[in-house]
């Protein structure tokens, strides 16, 4: 790693896709509902930045039902696992190196 | 060193997201606290059974420990309400506070807390059942204290990490009963009551003092 800048994610620039992405980590899967109080945002922006994660296949969606109402839960795949670990270590260095 | 905060600012969330999504934070020190008094008071109403039992001249502890007595049902039944008492009131506290901080008490990681402390103190009170069946009551105060120490330190992953504190202090009563049977009613009393209030006390000052 010559230059660590170079390994940070750019799809995780967001903090509301790193939030998404560090609750999906620890939980196997996580609900819309569930996440937009997590993180704090409007259902139109979540819904967004979950698109992002999903067309760069970090996450996948399964859409299901609770009674009536639809429930959709979101869940990490191996990819964005790797993304996001990559992504880790990327700062990780950074911070080392600015020390 | 402005871009090191940053990135450091970075790596704090990531933390917190993790923690907040993954444990049940709205539990509330006002529910240690509540759920502690419902543990005196019923220690109170046990204690003075206790009095007048020994004031008509009746062997107290005997009577306690010896199934099918009518001192020992009256014990499970003050010990049964008592146990729901603090879990209503332990709820209501609880769901306030949720309703505060905007979070729903019926998420995920509550179901998750609810279901790792269950399963011990589901054990521990079939264990209890037994021990009562067979005439062993004098083992039920610490069978309570060791199983409910057991379900706070299952839990303590998935909720507040501090509680794993209160569970052990549990676990110790526990202990320290099986060596001095017979003083059940004092052990339950500091056990369910005083820890509780304490570790609530505590709890509350931490995170909700405003």
């Amino acid at each position: 790693m010559n230059n660590p800048i170079e390994h940070l994610n750019k799809i995780f620039d967001s903090r509301i896709r790193l939030g998404i992405m560090s609750a999906l980590l620890v939980n196997e899967d996580v609900n819309f509902n569930d996440l937009k109080e997590l993180i704090q945002v409007t259902d139109g922006n979540l819904a967004s930045h979950l698109k992002t994660l999903e067309d760069n296949q970090y996450i996948k969606v399964k859409k299901g039902f609770v009674g009536r109402k639809t429930n959709t839960t979101y869940s990490v795949t191996k990819a964005g696992e790797k993304a996001f670990k990559a992504h880790l270590e990327a700062l990780e260095q950074m911070i080392k190196k600015l020390q | 060193m402005d871009e090191k905060n940053v990135h450091l600012d970075t790596l704090q969330d990531i933390k917190q997201m993790m923690e907040k999504s993954s444990r049940f934070i709205s539990l509330s020190g006002l529910s240690g606290i509540g759920a502690g008094i419902c543990a005196l008071g019923g220690a109170f109403f046990i204690f003075r059974m206790m009095v007048s039992e020994r004031a008509r001249g009746a062997d107290y502890r005997q009577l306690a420990f010896e199934t099918g007595s009518e001192v020992q049902q009256s014990l499970l039944l003050i010990g049964g309400l008592t146990f729901i008492a603090a879990l209503l009131v332990a709820f209501v506290f609880t769901y306030l506070r949720s309703n505060n901080t905007g979070t729903t008490i019926w998420s995920k990681s509550a179901r998750r807390l609810l279901w790792n402390t269950m399963i011990p103190l589901l054990v521990g009170g079939i264990v209890s059942i037994r021990f009562i069946q067979w005439g062993y009551g004098g083992l039920v105060a610490p069978t309570c204290l060791l199983f409910y120490g057991l379900a706070l330190i299952n839990g303590s992953k998935y909720t507040l990490s501090e509680i794993r504190w209160l569970g052990f202090s549990e676990l110790l009563l526990g202990i320290a009963n099986l060596w001095l049977i017979g003083y059940g009613l004092m052990f339950w009393a500091f056990g369910f009551g005083v820890l509780h209030i304490i570790y609530g006390a505590m709890m509350w000052w931490k995170y909700e003092k405003q």
